[in-house]
């Protein structure tokens, strides 16, 4: 094991992986991350703290991972490059393994437009691929981006996100290639809705071997309404929603409708987990965690392992 | 004026690779005045690279050659001998390079790094083409600028906010990297893209570095 991470332990152990998601708040209120952190407790293995997801400002994703931690989950910290150049992403990398937690998700990040200060200076020093490649080298060789040795290295389970529903769809493939060569231990997809690209896409990780060097999980989330799945259809970059899916859920009466996305949601794990070298679901149910627990034992996918390190 | 200096020669070689035959092209704008890529550096060039064992397959120097229709006209009388190489390398700005990637199917090395824009712009006014990063990247990318171009400067592919070609910071913007992997498909050379590429110096670059530098 390289690490201390229970995911890394479940992922290695061959279990279906759970990982879920929980976006800090807007405030320093820590009894929004407490709540949500006792709902989704025993039902994930891990849980994604997002770093100002969508460029809005929240409360700092080690600092939520923390609070989170004293309720006995298991965190992945989110970090991305928008906001911090390579000195200050390395500190934050010492900061939070010195501070226990086990796993990092490497993300570029959503750019500043889309926020609440989109005059905000955008930075980008370095990308995803590349803090992949910098966590890494500060694990297992001990060296700073610099080349410079460090007496304690960070020991984490390092993540990162791929969107198979992007373009140029070719060269998805290669981009989850560069992301593994740099070091990338487990992968997070964009939330598959379109399970027949998500397959050709996994067909050509298969093709080149991939799922064996790194652990795949797909992303899923449920569509609460009708005007949720189009907005993510028609405005969401990046993201693919089949008229099927909407189709489904205005084909029943209105007060059924979340109900009937939580199905799709089970479904489409149900139809994900059959596709070879998928290793686990990152379950997103943001701003809707009540529902997770629901969702994982429809699927099937209890009592979730617990390692103990 | 733009303000560009040769890349080493080593790094040149280096992008060269195994190319046998090469085709050299100058400015007499911009690189001539700062004699990064005018007559004589062409043509110092075009020895140096014949004594390194390389085939100059012709050379011209075109007067301006972020003028699109310009270089356009002028490259026409070398159709045979650009046909003939292996790949193109250019003695200019980061502007100038991206005109001739633009014109011509064949690669085209960047042969300088442009360092400032001397706070005039290139020929080419529609889109903002070269940031004077100092440390030009338009080797591993099929002659298009990823640092000018992509909404988050980056260097190893496509983010995954683009669809369709376009970017999603704004519907108006053409996603680069779409461009990008278009080009190398063309080139066959999508390879190049599996290279993971390493951080970026920002200390050349205008952007994070003094305001004012190298001009002295």
């Amino acid at each position: 094991m390289k690490t201390k991470s229970n995911l890394e332990r479940v992922l290695e152990a061959g279990q279906f992986a759970v990982t879920g998601e929980l976006g800090p708040p807007q405030s320093a209120d820590s009894e929004v991350i407490r709540r949500k952190a006792k709902i989704l407790k025993g039902y994930i293995d891990a849980v994604n703290v997002t770093d100002g997801q969508t460029a809005v400002v929240r409360m700092a994703s080690w600092a939520a991972c923390l609070i989170g931690k004293e309720e006995g989950l298991e965190h992945i910290v989110q970090m991305t490059c928008r906001d911090r150049n390579r000195i200050a992403l390395q500190m934050d990398v010492l900061g939070i393994a010195a501070l226990g937690i086990n796993n990092i998700l490497c993300l570029t990040g959503d750019h500043q437009k889309f926020g609440n200060h989109p005059t905000a200076k955008g930075v980008y020093d370095i990308d995803s691929i590349q803090l992949v490649r910098m966590v890494k080298d500060m694990r297992d060789e001990r060296k700073f981006q610099c080349g410079e040795e460090m007496a304690v290295e960070p020991h984490l389970f390092i993540g990162a996100a791929e969107n198979p529903f992007a373009d140029p769809f070719e060269f998805r493939v290669a981009r989850l290639a560069k992301k593994v060569a740099a070091g990338a231990d487990f992968i997070q997809t964009q939330i598959v809705y379109n399970v027949d690209k998500f397959a050709e896409w996994m067909k050509g990780i298969r093709d080149r071997r991939l799922h064996e060097r790194v652990k795949i999980l797909a992303g899923v989330a449920p569509v609460k309404s009708v005007g949720a799945a189009k907005y993510m259809k028609t405005r969401v970059p990046g993201m693919d929603v089949p008229d099927d899916i909407i189709a489904r859920l205005q084909g029943v009466p209105k007060e059924q409708v979340s109900k009937e996305g939580v199905k799709i949601c089970v479904d489409i794990i149900n139809q994900v987990r059959e596709i070879e070298g998928v290793a686990g679901i990152h379950l997103m149910a943001i701003e809707w965690e009540e529902v997770v627990p629901e969702i994982v034992e429809a699927a099937g996918l209890l009592p979730r392992p617990r390692f103990v390190t | 004026m733009l303000i560009s200096e040769q890349k080493p020669l080593e790094e040149i070689l280096n992008y060269l690779g195994r190319d046998k035959s090469i085709f050299l092209i100058g400015c007499k704008g911009c690189a001539e005045g700062w004699g990064s890529g005018g007559e004589k550096q062409v043509a110092a060039m075009a020895n140096t690279l014949q004594e390194k064992g390389k085939t100059v397959t012709g050379s011209v120097v075109v007067d301006m050659l972020c003028d699109s229709v310009l270089t356009k006209l002028k490259l026409r009388a070398y159709k045979k001998e650009i046909a003939a190489s292996d790949s193109i390398m250019v003695l200019t700005d980061g502007a100038g390079v991206q005109t001739v990637a633009e014109l011509v199917d064949k690669v085209v090395h960047p042969g300088c790094n442009t360092l400032s824009s001397g706070g005039a712009h290139a020929e080419w006014k529609e889109a903002e083409r070269c940031l004077e990063c100092g440390d030009c990247v338009l080797e591993f990318t099929g002659g298009l600028c990823p640092i000018a171009r992509c909404s988050k400067h980056l260097l190893n592919g496509p983010c995954g906010g683009s669809q369709g070609g376009k970017c999603e910071v704004n519907p108006d913007i053409t996603c680069v990297w779409q461009q990008i992997v278009d080009r190398l498909a063309k080139l066959g050379q999508l390879d190049k893209l599996e290279r993971i590429v390493t951080p970026k110096n920002w200390s050349v670059s205008l952007i994070s570095g003094p305001p004012v530098k190298r001009l002295s």
